[in-house]
């Protein structure tokens, strides 16, 4: 993981086309969400239709904090990520105890709701949206994209490690025993609710720290980009594609989905690449719903196997 | 009092949209998240019949029924050998309408992109005035509409073999089978007939209001506090619910601005959610 921070670090003093890192922190941006949304969808099976709900509350807490009290950007990705954490207990509260489409559609619900309500909230932009201007520090950095870049490398690699350290300790493997059959993983001792809420506070937190940097990536937000449906659909494709047993299934698919759609928005059109997003959503869930971390396993055993 | 009127018309037409939902995911326990998008899907085809024949968006609406009909029960098969025959229902079946939302909104951005449509007809425009309360006609003739086909479904519901087996189907399977038949089919046409609903809907919807391809997302939220508040698959309670929301939403228009008007139906599907999940007419 280290290696990676150098790597990251390394490419930001060597390479000087900024295209690339444009291009790279909106792809690490994707496998935040993803792998955060593997932590509640993947590992206990609850879907979450709302990530550009909590994206788009990690945009406006930093936004909010960022016009009134001018905090570095550190401390916004860590407001974000405590107000957006709040915002997923507050969900599983609300929902995790019912059948799992009802959480579903409520994180349908909420994102709605925050979009509405930042569209009618005037410090902020209301729905015409709002400029945000980007710090002239760079630091070691020669410019600002950079240093964005080196936030977002850190910020994935926080959230593999975290998702790694979930699914293999103890809240892990109950939170399988729920994807699997949750009454009788509530029989057996397993505190399920405890569980679902834990996951759900991390999916939370993760998307609202992916969300706080954003602002100053674009500089000119508005509500309907901050929670835009693409942010929801590729958080839900990205790990469907890779695979949602393991924890490094979402970063694959995130790798893989997030390379094809920059590819796609530069040589074709942008439209097109939203379609080439959900075509292999529903393809890869109707023909291999466990994903390519699925398909490579099946390969593997049936290599060994004479 | 014209909020009330408008609200009554808007809830009228609200329950056609939640009838398609309210068979899918109230009886046969498929949850087509998408099924506010096959609305908006049949809002183009009304709004391309109309446009270019000339066609009243009604009549186009009930024209394409039967090809809806076809397409649910198409539907269905993938469905039902993709995800419903592995038990794969609950989070790849869902992630399945999802992404069909996705790719059908998607679809009406390319081709048509994202401007908003309208139909032409006689009646739009025009309002009764009954002493001093409107009955704007653009939105009276989706309600007469919309109150025909729910009541022509809750017949058929209620008096027909097939129409009891829907009923039958997610609630004891292996009788339905002893009763001689078919579970598959049964919720094949089921869906069918969900998805022929939307297509009368979209036409009502693009008489209501001009329409664009993000619009069915709105819907989603309002459809869904329709079928769960109505507790889940009764046509009489969907009804009921769909004014209901017809009414708070009209007001909430009226006194605080239409820009809150799409947080309403997602509020009260939260609050019911938190409070009530069987709906007020459900069985606890």
């Amino acid at each position: 993981m280290a290696a990676i921070l150098i790597a990251g670090f390394l490419f930001t003093q060597g390479a000087d086309n900024e295209f690339y890192f444009f291009a790279s922190y909106v792809v690490l941006q994707g496998l935040v969400m993803a792998v955060a949304w593997n932590i509640l969808g993947g590992f206990a099976g609850y879907v979450n239709f709302g990530s550009a709900g909590f994206f788009g509350a990690g945009v406006y807490t930093s936004i909010v904090l960022n016009k009134a009290f001018a905090l570095p950007l550190p401390l916004l990705i860590v407001a974000s990520g405590c107000v957006c954490g709040l915002l997923g207990l507050a969900t599983g509260v609300l929902t995790l105890r019912l059948k799992g489409i009802y959480f579903a559609i409520a994180t349908l619900a909420i994102a709605i709701m925050l979009e509405t309500v930042a569209s009618n909230w005037e410090y902020v932009g209301g729905a015409a949206g709002t400029f945000v201007l980007q710090p002239t520090e760079f630091f070691v950095f020669d410019s600002y994209i950079e240093l964005l870049f080196m936030v977002m490398l850190s910020l994935s690699i926080l959230a593999m490690i975290v998702a790694r350290y979930l699914s293999s300790s103890k809240i892990g493997h109950g939170l399988s025993a729920i994807r699997d059959d949750e009454l009788a993983a509530e029989c057996m001792g397993v505190p399920t609710l405890r569980l679902k809420l834990v996951s759900a506070v991390t999916m939370g937190a993760l998307m609202g720290m992916a969300g706080a940097p954003y602002p100053f990536f674009v500089t000119f937000i508005d509500p309907i980009s901050a929670f835009s449906l693409l942010i929801a659909v590729n958080a839900i494709a990205m790990p469907m594609i890779g695979g949602t047993a393991a924890w490094y299934g979402p970063v694959i698919g995130a790798l893989l989905l997030g390379l094809v759609q920059e590819i796609s928005t530069v040589t074709i059109s942008s439209e097109l690449n939203l379609l080439i997003v959900g075509v292999m959503l529903v393809g890869f869930i109707t023909l291999a719903p466990q994903g390519i971390v699925g398909l490579a396993r099946k390969l593997w055993l049936k290599k060994r196997s004479p | 009092m014209n909020a009330v009127v408008t609200g009554v018309l808007l809830g009228g037409f609200y329950a056609a949209v939640a009838l398609g939902l309210s068979i899918t995911f109230g009886q046969l326990d498929i949850v087509n998240i998408a099924h506010p998008t096959f609305v908006i899907f049949g809002s183009y085809v009304a709004y391309i019949v109309n446009e270019n024949f000339g066609l009243d968006p009604v009549l186009a609406g009930i024209a394409f029924a039967p090809v809806f009909f076809l397409l649910g029960m198409a539907l269905y098969r993938v469905y039902y050998v993709s995800f419903e025959r592995t038990g794969q229902e609950s989070l790849s079946g869902l992630t399945f309408f999802f992404g069909l939302m996705f790719i059908i909104e998607v679809f009406l951005i390319l081709f048509y992109g994202v401007d908003y449509r309208l139909v032409s007809a006689p009646y739009i425009g025009k309002t009764w005035h009954l002493g001093f309360i409107d009955f704007p006609l653009r939105m009276t003739v989706p309600f007469v509409v919309a109150i025909v086909m729910t009541g022509g479904v809750f017949l058929y519901l209620s008096k027909t073999y097939m129409g009891r087996a829907i009923q039958a189907v997610s609630q004891d399977r292996l009788a339905l089978q002893l009763m001689g038949a078919d579970p598959i089919k049964v919720k094949q046409i089921a869906l069918g007939i969900a998805i022929a609903t939307a297509a009368v809907a979209g036409a009502l919807l693009i008489i209501i209001q001009p329409v664009e391809p993000s619009v069915g997302r709105l819907y989603i939220g309002r459809v869904f506090a329709i079928v769960v508040l109505g507790g889940m698959g009764s046509i009489g309670g969907t009804l009921v619910a769909a004014l209901m929301i017809g009414v708070i939403e009209s007001f909430i228009a009226t006194f605080y601005g239409p820009s809150w008007a799409p947080a309403v139906g997602y509020g009260i599907l939260l609050i019911t959610l938190a409070i009530r999940p069987q709906g007020i007419f459900g069985r606890a």
